[in-house]
């Protein structure tokens, strides 16, 4: 098991050297990047939208069913939200969400074009395929991804508030003010942390099982699958980390 | 002029080409054939480049392909064009994209000079004014020649065509055939095809290779495959009793 972990992961480095080669032709790499911007920011928009909504609602109305009877004051309950959503919803969620959508996609068309000899026939050409294939999704997920994160939490925010303020679990000036009490700008930046590295990971695991997938559709089902659990297991682990580094 | 010289390649434990030694004569067509299973994709993509040999050498004219750099490779593989089974248009591209991604690519033409080329390439492949179609949306013997279009839009030096009649009625595939002919004796090509299509043996084969359970097993031209007692290349070309009669109409004097 550790020597084929440690195959993956060798494996995994030379298709990144290679990825991060010089490309042949700039304009040709900036118009993917352009389309996958468009496929991976405007494509997750509304399942990034309906998530963060609900999981600022839920946040919302689950504390302050816990603040039921105590004396907490109920301005709490926003305070609660925008911390949990900006610290670790908001990235994490949608991230493990994205894992899903964006990363089995781009294993899946990545593993496509592989069987369809689409590779093949781009590197018979002089491209440098991992290049061409890898860095424009890269770099679009690093562009796009925190921008959804920094929208989902901003919906999440507004999710908790919908939920509890029009129900009367909390007044609208109370909400306000827990939004604006005790805020740590530092962790906005925690934020984009975990989204920039979150998107790498996600990224670079699908495109890596889809680069080397071998046999017919039944492996490609595989690696599609494998980019969505490989990627939420490491962004798990990466979020455990970065809390660990970025909170002492 | 490509030659291959003592190739051997393993996969794991299984020995698929041993001591392969074969001269691919420029502005002819070099076929490989051989059943399903004798190595003959394999011996391709290694001499395309997209595999690389256990042991032996593939040299373009006097360039030893194996021992380049990166960036020498990348500009030998600007004079190879290569036909696959599949076509490998790219789905999401128009037929026009396709041919012209090359030219994107790697050259700083204008636009008006890209299109220019792409309707000669389709011109030259009969399929002018098909620019705006999908690969989805033509035939399998289309597909095939916008394939051969892709490959020739960077003027080649060598061309390499996996199974290039697969798939294909007869008509059509003789259609290919002539296609890749013409194209390799205009352009002086070392035009490399690896089939199994009878026909395309009789019609093109300037230059037929044998492969049978990874080795060399035979060599000649057209006109040599009628004459020859080579038992494993007759039991091959000739596999049916129709075509033994035919052998045998054709030898009588």
């Amino acid at each position: 098991m550790i020597s084929g972990l440690l195959y993956h992961f060798g494996q995994y480095l030379i298709m990144m050297r290679a990825a991060l080669a010089r490309p042949e032709k700039i304009s040709m790499y900036w118009k993917e990047t352009l389309r996958q911007m468009h496929d991976i920011g405007v494509g997750s928009l509304i399942i990034v939208m309906l998530i963060s909504i609900f999981i600022g609602a839920v946040s919302a109305v689950q504390f302050a069913y816990q603040l039921d009877g105590t004396l907490v004051p109920s301005y709490y309950i926003g305070y609660v939200v925008r911390d949990l959503t900006i610290i670790e919803l908001a990235p994490t969620i949608t991230c493990l969400v994205l894992a899903g959508k964006v990363g089995s996609n781009i294993a899946a068309e990545i593993g496509g074009m592989r069987q369809k000899e689409h590779i093949d026939a781009m590197e018979i050409m002089g491209v440098n395929t991992a290049a061409y294939l890898i860095t424009p999704k890269l770099v679009a997920a690093l562009v796009m991804i925190p921008l959804l994160v920094a929208a989902a939490s901003f919906l999440a925010i507004m999710g908790g508030y919908v939920a509890s303020v029009p129900t009367d679990l909390v007044t609208q000036a109370d909400y306000v003010k827990g939004l604006r009490s005790f805020f740590v700008p530092y962790n906005v930046t925690m934020m984009f942390v975990k989204a920039f590295v979150f998107a790498f990971i996600l990224t670079t695991v699908s495109c890596y099982q889809g680069y080397f997938v071998k046999g017919g559709a039944i492996e490609l089902g595989r690696a599609s699958t494998n980019a969505v659990v490989v990627s939420d297991i490491l962004i798990l682990l990466a979020d455990y980390i970065i809390a660990i580094i970025m909170t002492q | 002029m490509i030659r291959a010289k003592n190739i051997f390649k393993s996969f794991g434990t299984q020995e698929v080409l041993k001591d392969i030694s074969i001269d691919f004569e420029t502005g002819k067509c070099n076929l490989i054939i051989g059943r399903s299973g004798a190595g003959k994709t394999v011996l391709l993509k290694i001499l395309a480049g997209l595999l690389t040999p256990t042991r032996g050498e593939v040299w373009y004219d006097d360039t030893n392909f194996l021992t380049l750099g990166k960036q020498e490779v990348r500009e030998i593989r600007m004079k190879v064009g290569m036909l696959f089974q599949g076509s490998a248009l790219f789905d999401s591209m128009t037929v026009e994209e396709n041919i012209r991604f090359p030219l994107d690519m790697f050259t700083n033409k204008t636009r008006k000079e890209k299109l220019d080329r792409v309707n000669y390439c389709l011109e030259r492949v009969n399929l002018k004014d098909n620019n705006d179609k999908f690969p989805s949306e033509l035939s399998g013997g289309m597909q095939k020649r916008v394939g051969i279009a892709r490959s020739i839009v960077l003027k080649p030096m060598y061309l390499f065509c996996d199974e290039p009649n697969s798939g294909l009625d007869p008509k059509t595939s003789i259609l290919i055939d002539n296609l890749i002919e013409s194209i390799t004796e205009e352009n002086n090509i070392t035009t490399i095809i690896n089939t199994h299509d009878m026909n395309s043996v009789m019609e093109i084969g300037d230059r037929i290779n044998l492969l049978y359970q990874g080795k060399l097993a035979w060599a000649g031209n057209k006109s040599e495959v009628l004459e020859s007692d080579n038992e494993l290349l007759k039991d091959f070309i000739f596999a049916s009793p129709f075509l033994q009669k035919l052998r045998q109409a054709a030898l009588e004097p």
